[in-house]
């Protein structure tokens, strides 16, 4: 045997975002997760700083090569400079804080209450062919209609107050976490519950010994893809009515203030606000995977 | 039962034996107007308490099956299957069920492994790491209690997945084809490593297997069955004493026990 140099199956699904967010850096330091997930997280990072600066750079380097060559007016597309002059101002004089939090408090909301029920319903799909066949029409259906449709008719119904998003982020986040939940349990090892089933496992035994730990690659990936459009659920829900968010902040500023470092500065807002919470369940996952 | 005479000085006396009474096992056709597949038909067997019995016949012959009834997982047509005197007939804490491949669960270690039948039964976590320890002992895995499976050679897997089976001290052992994977001198090794073990549990063992040196060098008695439907065609008694080692076993007798596996075995294929 090789030893620790091989590991349990969910790597296939955990790589590619650790490909992503550090080009493969510390590989080795991964294996014994158990203990030390959050440190080892932080190591890989760490090893990954170089490759992430440079794309950074070069990303910089692009915006302002398009300015220049493109002859764009700051109306257009604004120098970096200046939106993150405006996004350091705009944070200090405390313009941003309030909307960001506002938009924080639909997101994290929406994201569990989206999760919760996906969770539940993706298990319950798993388990009978039945359900699935009569709920999964609607749940499609549901999916299918463009959430930028079904926001105006919310904010009809539920008010412009948090209500509204919090149900808009929900929606967006329940599918594919209810997907990836009911793909998840259902390819389960028929021979690990044959095992169970020979050790006396009660239905609940076999929920939490085998079937969520076994699905639990799936579902985080799941959680993943849920997590960055609740973020989107947010923003598009506060478009179609509200007075404060980050998603109202890019409205106001472009619309009435003609601010546009400061609407630049707002998306990048909410693009870290995104990359922070698809952080947080990527360092969730590692815990839980270590853990296992 | 059933004609055959019992075990002497054994039967009925020790705990740990299993009567399998005509069963008969048909699985539903695939589609609609096939005839069913039937697996078992007319099987009966006496294993008696502390015995060991080696199951050999042709692929299909329902063996596998059998030891499903046996392990209380799949539900005889017909017939019953009783341990001591009570019928079998769903999964029992007095039966243990080792497969052919280790199946521990990829996502813990080998202790949680064999802890896990404690786990499910609802033991404490101190009388578990107490068994735990025996059972480390007993398959001798004390060095490798913290690697996850992937970690494991094949052998460690499959005396991790035996320690589980063993972890609830169950009167009855069931081996499903378990050291098939393994090379020729592990599964020697391994399959005198069971016999000590059973020295040790006094635990009746029912090994299905494909190997007739493994089933003549673990066996009491060896069952040959017949082509599907699967029932007893033959048994082979092996008059070795245990505690049995390979020297021991003396060429003259393996060679006329094998010979006679063989010449049941060869039952032409168009009988069934």
């Amino acid at each position: 045997m090789s030893g620790r140099s091989t590991r349990y199956a969910p790597d296939p699904i955990l790589d590619p975002s650790t490909g992503t967010v550090v080009a493969g850096a510390g590989n080795a330091a991964d294996r014994d997760g158990a203990r030390f997930g959050a440190r080892l997280a932080l190591a890989r990072n760490v090893g990954g700083v170089g490759p992430v600066v440079a794309a950074f750079i070069a990303f910089v380097a692009i915006w302002k090569i398009a300015i220049a060559v493109g002859d764009l007016k700051p109306f257009v597309l604004p120098s970096p400079e200046a939106v993150a002059a405006r996004f350091i101002g705009a944070w200090a004089d405390g313009t941003m804080a309030p909307h960001a939090w506002t938009t924080v408090v639909e997101v994290l909301l929406g994201f569990a209450a989206g999760a919760s029920a996906g969770l539940a319903v993706g298990w319950l799909l798993a388990r009978s062919r039945l359900i699935e066949r009569l709920a999964s029409p609607y749940l499609v259906a549901a999916q299918a209609v463009p959430i930028l449709a079904l926001a105006p008719l919310l904010a009809l119904w539920f008010g412009p107050g948090l209500l509204a998003k919090v149900i808009i982020c929900a929606l967006i986040v329940f599918f594919p976490v209810a997907i990836a939940t009911m793909v998840g349990i259902r390819s389960v090892d028929r021979r690990l519950l044959e095992l169970a089933a020979s050790l006396r496992a009660t239905r609940r035994q076999v929920l939490t010994s085998i079937e969520i730990p076994a699905a639990l690659p799936a579902i985080l990936g799941g959680l993943r893809v849920g997590v960055t459009l609740a973020v989107v659920g947010a923003i598009v829900g506060e478009w179609a009515g509200a007075d404060k968010g980050l998603g109202v902040l890019v409205n106001l500023a472009r619309g009435s203030l003609f601010d546009y470092p400061l609407m630049f500065a707002t998306l990048v807002t909410i693009a870290l606000l995104g990359i922070a919470c698809y952080s947080l369940v990527v360092l969730a996952e590692r815990r839980l995977v270590g853990v296992r | 039962m059933s004609g055959r005479p019992p075990i002497p000085d054994q039967a009925g006396s020790r705990p740990g034996r299993l009567v399998a009474e005509d069963l008969r096992v048909a699985f539903r056709p695939p589609s609609r107007g096939a005839t069913p597949t039937v697996a078992l038909d007319g099987l009966s067997l006496d294993v008696a308490g502390g015995e060991i019995v080696a199951l050999i016949g042709p692929n299909g012959c329902g063996k596998s099956t059998f030891l499903r009834v046996a392990a209380g997982l799949l539900a005889a047509e017909r017939g019953r299957i009783t341990l001591d005197g009570r019928p079998i007939t769903a999964p029992d804490d007095r039966i243990g069920l080792v497969f052919q491949e280790p199946r521990l669960l990829p996502w813990r270690t080998a202790a949680r492994n064999i802890t896990y039948p404690l786990e499910l039964a609802g033991w404490s976590p101190e009388r578990r790491a107490v068994r735990l320890a025996e059972m480390l002992h007993i398959v001798g895995l004390e060095a490798a209690a913290e690697l996850r499976p992937v970690q494991m050679s094949g052998g460690m897997q499959q005396r991790a997945s035996i320690a589980r089976a063993l972890a609830l001290s169950p009167a009855v052992l069931l081996l499903d084809e378990p050291f098939s994977s393994l090379d020729a001198l592990t599964r020697e090794r391994f399959n005198l490593e069971l016999l000590r073990l059973q020295e040790r549990t006094a635990t009746t063992i029912v090994i299905v297997t494909h190997s007739i040196p493994e089933a003549i060098l673990v066996a009491d008695r060896v069952i040959v069955m017949s082509p599907r439907p699967g029932r007893v065609a033959a048994e082979v008694r092996i008059d070795a004493p245990r505690p049995r080692s390979v020297e021991m076993l003396d060429e003259a007798l393996v060679s006329r026990a094998a010979a006679d596996i063989r010449a049941h075995l060869e039952i032409p294929e168009h009988v069934a």
